[in-house]
């Protein structure tokens, strides 16, 4: 045992439309689903995490909810979607500091039954969000933020909407095996580049799915996961990072994980072309792009090559991405993907994504997440996982 | 092919003491920057907070209203419009949106100076092509 936590428990809720089910009830049964992967039980969690997609006071009422009694430590660290790669590096620390032994990571919620409209409408920040004043006057959504990253991509290093279209192609190559995800279908450049302009140069097919689910990850320290009968995935590097605007130097064509990406590969002592799997936030297929690059798995600039021609599809790229189909595919539960980027991870190091998919010799992973936005306001969390 | 910008109701923005210098200078049809005392440089959106240094020795000054279009996008549907980020050509970049403009044939780079646009509150500033 030589990684200094391990995650033990990784589990995906299967639903993705969830009407007849309370976003609290959807937490409990991840966490259950997650330690019943572990082989652990509920009074066994002793550290609880979660962010702004639990009901209530940071997580006081899930901590209620779910009757968790020996909790010591706890973290409501938020972060938007990247919360719960951040997290695993906050378990990971905090198991090292002695401060809680199996750590319990939930995240879910129901967009989709409660009809958001996530991407496109536009929606206020909050009363007393300083920057609101200076947004939502223009009527911004998700989608053209992130459709601005895309156009300076374009605009300075001269990629096109036909390599953008290759990230979701090799989503849905991905989600045909799977059987829970919302667009099993395999798609073409084409289709992509010919689907609905929603945001210039963003297509409907470039954006991901709206869903409702959720996930729960279980973090212990060695002595714990060495005596559970699961596969040993240790979490060997971990980083997190938050950028802004600048004060007004806005640079839109890196994000944060240019910062949590280098953390996690200098705490885990690998290089990029060490990684054999990555599972990449794809909130959009321009969030890939530059993710793939500031991770450094290609130059700054050259993402959009990088990922052309199927250089993302497990099997016959060079860098097997999101093989549960991901949020372009798959789902986004609670509009969050760092969740199922990190399940999906867990999966591939332990050799039991779907054996269509599953890459060979995946002993070495990693998963990036990015909460807010691309471009902007947002923070990465990066994870190093080891099979051993 | 073109099609022209939709001409949309601005929401109106927040108002706070913190941010009023901003909206009065738009009120009088003036672009206000914040100015950093500690170290000369120019910062948007204007705070009464230095965002370099964090201390409270900060001004407002006016910008001239011209910049040139650092990104763009456009909300497509049946009302489209076009949101941005333009630089001013004192060195800010902000959001905004260009109107009065042909969405379709849109670049950065493009030069372009401010207009005030009325909202249910304070006006706006957005930006024509020049």
């Amino acid at each position: 045992m030589k990684n200094p936590a391990y995650i033990v428990g990784a589990f995906e809720h299967p639903t993705r439309k969830a009407e007849d089910k309370s976003t609290a009830q959807l937490h409990a049964e991840v966490a259950f689903g997650a330690l019943q992967d572990a082989g652990l039980s509920s009074s066994d969690i002793d550290g609880y995490f979660c962010a702004g997609d639990a009901p209530g006071m940071g997580g006081l009422s899930m901590i209620d909810y779910m009757g968790l009694t020996k909790l010591r430590h706890y973290d409501t660290t938020e972060s938007g979607g990247s919360s719960y790669v951040i997290h695993v590096g906050h378990a990971v620390e905090a198991i090292m500091q002695g401060k809680c032994n199996v750590a319990l990571i939930t995240l879910a919620g129901r967009p989709r039954a409660e009809g958001m409209q996530t991407g496109t409408a536009v929606r206020s920040a909050g009363v007393g969000v300083p920057d609101e004043s200076f947004e939502l006057p223009y009527g911004r959504t998700i989608a053209t933020m992130h459709a601005m990253v895309a156009t300076r991509h374009m605009h300075e290093f001269g990629t096109t909407s036909e390599q953008l279209a290759w990230v979701k192609v090799a989503a849905s190559h991905h989600a045909q095996h799977n059987k829970h995800a919302m667009l099993p279908k395999v798609v073409t450049v084409e289709d992509v580049v010919n689907s609905p302009m929603v945001a210039d140069p963003l297509h409907r097919l470039d954006c991901c799915v709206i869903s409702d689910g959720g996930g729960a990850l279980i973090v212990a320290r060695p002595e714990i996961a060495k005596s559970l009968n699961r596969p040993k995935v240790g979490v060997k590097g971990w980083g997190e990072a938050y950028k802004h605007q600048n004060a007004g130097g806005i640079d839109l064509t890196y994000s944060a994980a240019a910062m949590s990406g280098p953390m996690a590969f200098e705490k885990a002592g690998v290089k990029p072309s060490d990684i054999k799997y990555a599972s990449i936030y794809d909130s959009f297929t321009i969030s890939v792009v530059v993710q793939i690059e500031d991770l450094g798995f290609c130059a700054k600039g050259e993402g959009g090559k990088f990922v052309a021609d199927g250089n993302l599809i497990s099997g016959t790229g060079k860098l097997p991405f999101n093989t549960d189909g991901g949020g372009l595919c798959n789902n986004h539960p609670s509009n969050r993907g760092g969740m199922t980027k990190v399940i999906e991870a867990v999966r591939q190091a332990r050799g039991e994504a779907h054996p269509a998919v599953q890459v060979p010799d995946s002993s070495l992973v990693l998963a990036n997440g990015k909460g807010g936005n691309l471009g902007t306001r947002h923070g990465c969390g990066t994870v190093i996982l080891e099979r051993e | 092919m073109a099609t022209m910008a939709f001409d949309r109701q601005p929401a109106a923005p927040q108002e706070s003491p913190d941010n009023k210098v901003y909206f009065d200078g738009c009120r009088a049809g003036k672009l206000i920057l914040g100015k950093c005392n500690d170290t000369g440089k120019l910062f948007h959106y204007p705070r009464h907070v230095s965002p370099f240094t964090l201390s409270n020795n900060v001004e407002f000054v006016e910008a001239k209203g011209t910049g040139t279009i650092y990104s763009w996008s456009v909300a497509r549907g049946k009302e489209p419009f076009c949101v941005a980020y333009v630089q001013l050509d004192e060195g800010p970049i902000m959001l905004t949106n260009i109107i009065e403009c042909d969405l379709d044939s849109l670049k950065c780079g493009q030069k372009v100076k401010v207009k005030f646009k009325d909202t249910e509150g304070a006006p706006v500033p957005m930006f024509v092509l020049a």
